[in-house]
Parts: structure tokens; C-alpha cells; sequence
């Protein structure tokens, strides 16, 4: 991909934040919007949008970004153009975990933790299931074993709501669609450490990512230690897609579509592939809230459906310059 | 150069062996060539030097270092291997592809240097791809694709060269555009080592012959050794004459009718 479409990525993300933090119900200046930014004296648009817009805009471009990465090395490690961050039971998991705190009555601040613990025990049940099952590199079982790990904790989600308070219920169910409504700073300051550490390393063993995209036993010929590199590309991409449930629920449809919106940009290489699907991936993210907050005010959409919304028409215009 | 010693390879939950004792010996400036009937473990010698399936018992060994204790990019840059199938999901530029070839050079974040973007070259023009540099790997034809699979192996340098049945969906024309290349690259110095199901090439290019059969060695030699109705018989199971190539005078096989 040519500097000009870099450059062109990277400028319609910072317009989405720009258009994001200014439209709402209250319009702000880009004025204000640079005296917020700059540490200018405090006011009531300064104050929206460092309490307010900057934190929601800041946590959909982190969220974005690490659904999108997290798609980008799975599709190519897995070599398979379905997969997608939540593919190990990531959102299963995390659910089960929000859900159960909810009902146990633990705080909202608890529940980003729990539903992150929950991710976590999600995947590692289905390495385990995986390597029980005899292979611990092989994406065809893992894949299975995540779908299996998935599977359950939904049944588990069922069993739990079942008979659970209305408010519980619709807690849960809020959660579960994703929202970057509650953006906190040291919240966000988490999620980029995950993202900056994982997506680093994803970034750093792009290479690898090519190489296992030929397949295990060509990578294998080519040198490349296949199981345990694919592990670790599994962990890292669950990782930061668990960071990002925790920090704002459930979004689906952005880790799956943006890496072949990037690939139809003419990108094919995994580098490229995983910084182009972090900005594609924060700049759809960013839109789709907006869109969210927008479109029937005072309401607000859910942002796991905005995204898909928003995904599904873009991703059929594009199906045919995909495969 | 490469040496099989007594290679037992049991996959799992499988009654027999799929190898059960194989030795046999490629040597630098000759064709090795394995055959054998469906089944017989040749992809699993190859699978066995990448280190895709773990050794029963017996060892592979590398210019006398064996290969399960070698780095597996060190390995890698010695032994080529163009595996039997690849499915590529996301298609690349063939140039692109061809220079993947240079991974066990460059680790993870070495830039490449001229001396690969050399190899790379090197390696088009030898297979005879040079003009298809710039086209998507999906949008090649089969032969087409197995000559650019050919050319990573080549870009990766080193002095073996492994392939599993390289010719199985090329017309003849590209089949014995292959096989003369192999047959080159040993007259150049390397070690080539072929699975191939097409015995009367083999015979006419290979240097030796290794025939397997239900995982173990049954003949072994020049292909004159090998090429004999009384050894192909019985491991093929069915009825067969061999006779003399009359353009070469190597031997050649005659499958017969049904008994």
C-alpha cells in the first residue's frame, strides 16, 4: 500500500475522533475541543469533552484497534477468513464472568474484571480441551475447542438468567452488546498497555504469521517452530480481544470484517495487514458510536449492533474484490 | 547428506507402522529418488525431516549432525522442502511469496538485504517464473503454482532439496520441465531428494532408487535395480512389464490390462 493511502488511513481515524468528540448533544468547537487537549482553563464544552467525549472516543479507537489486530492474526495464522477475535470462547467466557458478578452484586467497577477473568479461564479451558484432545498447535482443533468452550458458557449464561432479576437481566444484556459509554482514564490506560504490549509483539512476529499462512508443514519446512507459534499468536490476539471485552462489552463483526476491508486496500503481508486493521478497526469503531449516540437522541443504539450495521452493508459492497 | 537411519515413525492411534525402519542415504550431485505405492510412507520420510511427525526410533542426520537436535531455522537453511499440499487462504504476489523462502535467513525482523533480494531473483529465473513476478498466487494455474512453490524452495537457498510429489497435477511438458531442473540442480553440486509416483521419469533421471513399501525399504539402487517386473509386482499388485525406453534405453513400465 502506497505512503498516500497510509497517509489517507491515519487522517479519516484522526477526522473520525475529531467529528466524534464535537457532534452530541451538546456541539463543541474545534476550539475547544484544542483547549481541552492543550490543558486550556476549564468550561463546560472543556469539561465535556475531557470527562466525556475524549474518554469514549479514546476507548472505541483502543477498542478497534485490538479487534482488529487480534481478526488480522488469527485469519492468518488460522488460515481462515471466519476467524475472529472472540473465537476461544473469549466472549463467552467474558460474558459468564460479567454475568455472574452482576448477580453475585459485585460493584460495575468489578465487572470489567470479572468478565477479563472470565475470558481468560475460557481460553485456557479450550487449550486444555485441545490438548486433551491430543494436539495443542493444530488451529483446526483449537478452533473446535474454542466453539466447544463457547458453546458452554452461553448454556451457562442461559441457565443463569433464567431466573434472574428483570434489572440483573437487562444489565447483562446492555453489557453484552458493548458500549464505550464508560470510558474511564485508567481504564483505557489498561487497555493500551495491553494493546501496545501484545499488539507489539503481534507487530514483531508478523513474519511468523506469513510463514504459518502457508500451512503447518510448509512453515514447518521453512523453519518455523509451527506449534508453538501458532500458540502464541492465539494468545496474544485472546489477550487483547479479552481486554478490550472487559474495558467495553461485547463487539462483534469488527475483528472479523476489518482485516479483509484492509486486505481488499491491497495489503497482503501481516505487518502491514495488523497496523492497517488497528486504524481501520479504531476508525469503524469511533464512527459506530458516534452513529450509536446520534441516530435517535436522546437514546442510544447499542454499540455491538451499530458496528455490525454499519459492517455487514460495507463488508457485501465489498465481498466480491474479497475472494 | 541427508541420511535416514532406521526411521520408525507411529502415528497416533494407527495399528502399523508408517514407517518401520527405513534407512537410506541422498548424497550431494545425485537424484534420490523414493517410490512406492499409495501409503507406503514416503510423505512421512518428509514429514519426519521437518520435524512434523516424532520418530519412533532411529534418527535423520544432517552432514552428521542429527536434524531433531539442529535449529530448525539452521535446518532449514541446508534442507529445502517443497511439501505435497498448500492452501494458501490469503493470496500474495508471487514475488512476495517466492521471497517467504527467505524466512529461515531473516528471523523476525531482519530487513531483506541484496543478497536475498538476489536469491529471490535467482531463484524466478531458474524455475522459470521470472514473468510472473507480479500475479496473484490464486490466480496461477496448477503448473504454474508448483513451479513457484519450486522457486521458494530454491530462494531458500541451501544444498538439499526435498520434494514430495512436485509433478502430480503438471502436464508433460512442465513435468519434464521439472524434472530436468532437478536433474540440474544435482549435476550443480546439491542433494535432491524426490517422492514422485511417476516411475518411468524417476528412472530416466534419477541416480538412485529407493522403493518403499508398507514402510520399509523393499528395493533399493540404480533405477536398473529397481525397474524390474519381479520387485514392482508384487509391491504394486498388479500385473506389469518392464521395458526399454527406446529414446534413452532406460527402463520403462507397462502397466498390463486387468488379470
Amino acid at each position: 500500500m502506497s505512503v498516500l493511502r497510509w497517509t489517507a488511513l491515519v487522517l479519516a481515524l484522526l477526522l473520525a475522533a475529531l467529528v466524534a468528540i464535537s457532534v452530541g448533544a451538546m456541539s463543541i468547537s474545534p476550539s475547544d475541543i484544542w483547549k481541552a487537549i492543550s490543558g486550556g482553563p476549564e468550561s463546560v464544552p472543556v469539561l465535556v469533552v475531557r470527562t466525556l467525549r475524549l474518554p469514549r472516543v479514546a476507548l472505541a479507537t483502543l477498542v478497534g484497534a485490538g479487534l482488529g489486530m487480534s481478526g488480522a492474526a488469527l485469519q492468518g495464522t488460522m488460515r481462515n477468513p471466519l476467524a475472529e477475535p472472540y473465537l476461544l470462547g473469549v466472549s463467552g467466557g467474558a460474558a459468564v464472568g460479567a454475568v455472574v458478578a452482576t448477580m453475585l452484586g459485585f460493584g460495575t467497577a468489578f465487572v470489567p474484571l470479572a468478565a477479563f477473568a472470565g475470558s481468560i479461564v475460557a481460553v485456557l479451558a479450550a487449550f486444555f480441551v485441545a490438548h486433551t484432545a491430543g494436539s495443542r498447535g493444530d488451529p483446526r482443533v483449537l478452533l473446535m475447542a474454542g466453539v466447544v468452550v463457547g458453546a458452554f458458557a452461553n448454556a451457562a449464561i442461559m441457565v443463569v438468567l433464567a431466573n434472574a432479576e428483570p434489572n440483573i437481566v437487562r444489565n447483562a444484556l446492555w453489557w453484552m452488546m458493548g458500549s464505550v459509554a464508560e470510558g474511564s482514564w485508567p481504564q483505557i490506560a489498561v487497555l493500551l498497555g495491553y494493546l501496545v504490549a501484545g499488539g507489539g509483539v503481534l507487530v514483531v512476529i508478523a513474519n511468523q504469521i506469513d510463514v504459518l499462512s502457508l500451512g503447518e508443514e510448509s512453515a514447518a519446512a521453512l523453519g518455523l517452530d509451527v506449534d508453538r507459534a501458532i500458540q502464541r499468536v492465539f494468545i496474544l490476539s485472546s489477550l487483547i480481544a479479552a481486554a478490550t471485552v472487559a474495558a467495553a462489552g461485547l463487539i462483534g463483526f469488527v475483528g472479523l470484517v476489518v482485516p479483509h476491508l484492509v486486505r481488499a486496500g491491497g495489503v497482503r503481508r501481516s505487518r502491514p495487514l495488523l497496523v492497517g486493521s488497528a486504524i481501520v478497526g479504531a476508525t469503524l469503531v469511533v464512527l459506530a458510536d458516534l452513529l450509536g449516540r446520534i441516530l435517535r437522541p436522546p437514546a442510544e443504539l447499542p454499540l455491538g449492533a451499530v458496528t455490525a450495521l454499519i459492517g455487514v452493508p460495507f463488508f457485501l459492497s465489498k465481498l466480491r474484490r474479497l475472494v | 547428506m541427508i541420511r535416514f537411519d532406521d526411521v520408525a515413525v507411529q502415528y497416533p492411534r494407527a495399528a502399523a507402522e508408517a514407517l518401520a525402519g527405513v534407512s537410506l542415504e541422498c548424497h550431494r550431485s545425485a537424484l534420490t529418488a523414493v517410490v512406492g505405492p499409495n501409503g507406503s510412507g514416503k510423505s512421512s520420510l518428509v514429514r519426519a525431516l521437518i520435524g512434523r511427525v516424532r520418530l519412533a526410533r532411529g534418527a535423520i542426520v544432517v552432514d552428521g549432525a542429527p536434524a531433531a537436535t539442529m535449529d530448525r531455522a539452521a535446518l532449514a537453511r541446508r534442507v529445502a522442502v517443497v511439501t505435497q499440499r498448500e492452501e494458501l487462504a490469503f493470496p500474495l504476489l508471487v514475488s512476495e511469496y517466492v521471497a517467504l523462502g527467505r524466512y529461515p535467513h531473516l528471523g523476525l525482523w531482519h530487513a531483506a538485504g541484496t543478497e536475498d533480494t538476489r536469491a529471490v531473483q535467482d531463484a524466478m529465473t531458474g524455475a522459470g517464473i521470472a514473468e510472473l513476478h507480479d500475479r496473484r498466487v490464486d490466480a496461477l494455474s496448477g503448473g504454474e503454482l508448483q513451479r513457484v512453490r519450486l522457486a521458494r524452495a530454491l530462494a531458500q537457498g541451501g544444498e538439499a532439496l526435498v520434494l514430495d510429489e512436485p509433478t502430480a497435477f503438471l502436464d508433460i511438458g512442465h513435468e519434464m520441465a521439472v524434472f530436468e531442473l532437478l536433474h540440474r540442480l544435482a549435476r550443480d553440486g546439491r542433494a535432491v531428494l524426490l517422492v514422485s509416483h511417476q516411475l518411468n521419469l524417476v528412472a530416466r533421471f534419477a541416480d538412485h532408487m529407493v522403493l518403499l513399501h508398507h514402510g520399509r525399504v523393499v528395493a533399493a539402487g540404480p533405477p536398473s535395480d529397481v525397474m524390474r517386473a519381479d520387485v514392482l509386482e508384487p509391491v504394486y499388485d498388479w500385473p506389469l512389464v518392464v521395458t526399454r525406453d527406446p529414446a534413452v534405453g532406460a527402463p520403462a513400465l507397462l502397466p498390463l490390462r486387468s488379470r
